[in-house]
């Protein structure tokens, strides 16, 4: 049993966009302010808002359709271990571009799509609330690539010392 | 004694009629922008300047004003911002703390509406601009309202990699209500 073409194509879109939007976040963090980093602030904002909708539509599409489940050879601890750690995958995937939106609004400065779709602000301009928000935003992504990196090990496990089909049912062409 | 009243009734109205407002009341005036930033309206202001004010609403063509503000009380929105728009390529504050606008006539459009026409300076470069504001008089205190849109490339605000507009736009509204009283 494989996942669906669309659970695929979603896996390595978000998996390219996310270590893109990772990259950039703590690139342009530390820049000094320029065009370019008003610019990069802007692309951020633009690729957050799009993984957040393909968050949405991913959860929508699991909740369709089934994953594969896991191999009977694999021990009950690691079973619930890889279970809690997509279950992390997927909180975080929601709640970072959430904090995202929320430290924009309390920064006063408004996401606008692409430049010409205003998401609406959820927070009044509040210097606290923006730093505090600043703060979680940058936890929650250190939080990630933490999972990430357990997550990409684990798949490495199963593919080299296990060698069960866990990473290359997860491959176009399995 | 119906001619008393009468004129005291005059008087009084007169007395309104001749009411200047001259003492501007910072804490209750602001001077805000609007700037888009790829798209992104931001918030700022200006959190110091003075003005000399002379407007009777019988007499408005009569009426003079002057405005400097201190353009490093600026807010941008973003600390960082702050300090960038103080340096040359901004308003280079050293060289050129304020911006001035001085009044050179004033129109009443009716009712409440007035067209203040004037020249504003900015960073050694004066532009005419005309400035729609409403005033609304309540007792001894009146409050004028009113916005206008300047092109920050008229005068040099935002040179060398800031001068195109793809990021910052040309366009910035300036909006303020200014609060005088009358003595």
């Amino acid at each position: 049993m494989s996942y669906t073409k669309t659970a695929k194509a979603l896996h390595w879109l978000m998996a390219i966009l996310l270590f893109g939007l990772l990259a950039l976040g703590f690139y342009m963090h530390d820049l000094p302010l320029s065009p370019d980093k008003l610019k990069l602030y802007s692309w951020h904002k633009w690729a957050g808002v799009t993984a957040f909708l393909l968050v949405g539509f991913r959860l929508l599409w699991r909740l369709a359709h089934r994953p594969p489940a896991l191999p009977d050879s694999m021990p009950k601890l690691m079973q619930f271990a890889a279970h809690a750690g997509h279950l992390m995958l997927y909180l975080l995937m929601i709640a970072i571009p959430l904090t995202g939106w929320l430290m924009s609004s309390a920064k006063g400065f408004q996401t606008v799509y692409f430049g010409v779709l205003p998401i609406p602000d959820l927070l009044n301009k509040n210097k606290e609330v923006g730093d505090l928000l600043a703060l979680v935003h940058k936890s929650l992504n250190l939080l990630f690539i933490a999972v990430l990196a357990a997550h990409i090990s684990a798949a490495l496990k199963h593919h080299f010392i296990d060698k069960d089909d866990i990473l290359t049912r997860m491959l176009p062409k399995h | 004694m119906k001619k008393i009243i009468l004129a005291l009734a005059m008087a009084s109205a007169f007395s309104v009629q001749a009411a200047e407002f001259t003492q501007v009341q910072p804490d209750k005036s602001a001077i805000n922008f609007v700037y888009k930033q790829m798209g992104v309206a931001v918030d700022g202001k200006f959190k110091k300047f003075a003005s000399q004010l002379n407007f009777d609403p019988a007499k408005p063509t009569a009426a003079k004003a002057t405005f400097d503000v201190e353009l490093a009380s600026v807010d941008t929105g973003a600390a960082e911002g702050d300090q960038e728009v103080a340096g040359k390529t901004w308003f280079n504050t050293k060289a050129f703390p304020t911006a001035k606008f001085v009044s050179t006539s004033v129109k009443a459009l009716g009712g409440n509406k007035y067209e203040v026409a004037g020249q504003l300076s900015i960073k050694g470069k004066t532009q005419d601009v005309v400035v729609p504001a409403t005033f609304a008089a309540q007792g001894n205190t009146g409050v004028f309202d009113g916005s206008f849109t300047i092109r920050r490339a008229d005068f040099s605000i935002g040179e060398g990699s800031w001068a195109k507009f793809d990021i910052v736009a040309n366009d910035v509204l300036i909006k303020f209500r200014i609060t005088a009283t009358s003595k």
